[in-house]
């Protein structure tokens, strides 16, 4: 998939460059881009490094398990009655979430989405779990924030634009798959 | 000066006090952590590679300001910037694209811009949701149920809309 739309895009640079003859800034670009694409990566590094490291720490301290049972009503509200072992992986991957974990909250979210499928309601709490993470309820928005900070931004981390966007989306997604789902995991059964 | 400003710094120092009160080897397991975090931000480099090559090549000729024209109507209507347009296409399908938009972004304009805010707000609250959806659904060994896609579209296009509306309601407001 990624590698077909690569291509595309490519393709449709190369298109740009005969209408616009941009060729000059195409080629400047194609060398330019490389070598950003590596700083990049090495100053990420440095808050990643950061993040990741702090949340180790929460995590060998118990924090991160105490912030989890703090969301355990939020988690019965959405997907009902779970037992215990669902209901653990389900706050775990939401707690990832909102601490901006990003790649280190998608083995908490494949834990959680398999516990869901052996339980009540498995497509309609499959949908919601997946819409939850795909979109992405953060605190602290770790990645884009070192970048904007690199970038010489007074504000780096825009916390509560953020929060409200992405609850936001949450909701509606939430919402949108739960009127989907109703039902379907009923008729599955009879 | 605002109350959110006080989060990081403050979030930062809980973490850290809470680990030395529960006897966690801070050193130890801090530097444990971080190892992980650089590993997998090195990681990312050599697709990084490949990507803002693509990305940098489509808006330097001109392609993307020629999507962006041809869907004028549709984000002059919503107030989106259309700077970040390549960005709001992008970021379903692949997040090191994504990021590379975003960079490529902020060499133009500034973070702190309107555009520049939206882009962060946008790359913030949204995901890559076809990513998303194909690893859990592969976690579960079944074909993803279409229904997904329409809810987690209704998601990511509510986040869309809103980036820009947060941006001009709270920040710039």
């Amino acid at each position: 998939m990624l590698s077909f739309i690569i291509v595309v895009m490519l393709l449709i640079s190369v298109a740009a460059g005969c209408l616009n003859g941009s060729w000059e800034d195409i080629s400047a670009s194609a060398v330019s881009a490389c070598t950003d694409a590596v700083e990049l990566g090495v100053f990420l590094g440095g808050s990643m490094a950061l993040w990741c490291g702090l949340m180790r720490v929460a995590e060998r301290s118990g924090l991160t398990a105490k912030l989890s049972a703090a969301l355990s009503p939020v988690v019965r509200l959405l997907f009902g009655r779970l037992d215990d072992d669902s209901r653990k992986a389900v706050s775990l991957n939401m707690t990832a979430n909102l601490l901006g974990l990003g790649n280190a909250a998608t083995p908490t979210g494949i834990a959680a989405v398999k516990a869901l499928g052996k339980g009540p309601r498995p497509k309609r709490n499959t949908a919601l779990l997946t819409v939850l993470n795909t979109a992405s309820i953060q605190l602290i928005p770790v990645t884009i924030a070192a970048l904007r900070a690199e970038n010489g931004s007074a504000a780096p981390f825009e916390i509560l634009a953020v929060l409200v966007t992405s609850l936001s989306a949450a909701a509606v997604g939430c919402v949108t798959a739960a009127i989907l789902f109703s039902g379907v995991d009923k008729d599955a059964r009879n | 000066m605002r109350v959110t400003d006080m989060i990081v710094p403050l979030m930062i120092m809980f973490i850290l006090l809470y680990g030395l009160a529960r006897r966690v080897d801070l050193t130890e397991e801090f530097s444990a952590g971080a190892k992980e975090g650089l590993q997998t931000a090195f990681g990312l480099i050599p697709m990084l590679v490949l990507l803002m090559t693509a990305v940098g090549m489509f808006t330097s000729s001109g392609a993307a300001e020629m999507l962006a024209a041809l869907l004028s109507p549709v984000t002059e209507w919503l107030g989106f910037p259309k700077e970040c347009l390549d960005l709001a296409l992008i970021r379903p399908i692949s997040g090191s694209g994504a990021l590379a938009a975003v960079s490529r972004l902020f060499s133009r304009v500034h973070p702190d811009s309107f555009a520049g805010r939206t882009a962060s707000v946008l790359m913030a609250s949204t995901e890559t949701t076809f990513y998303t959806i194909a690893v859990y659904s592969a976690a579960q060994r079944k074909k993803p149920d279409s229904r997904i896609f329409i809810a987690a579209a209704a998601a990511d296009l509510t986040g869309f809309i809103l980036s820009s509306l947060t941006v001009r309601l709270l920040i710039q407001g």
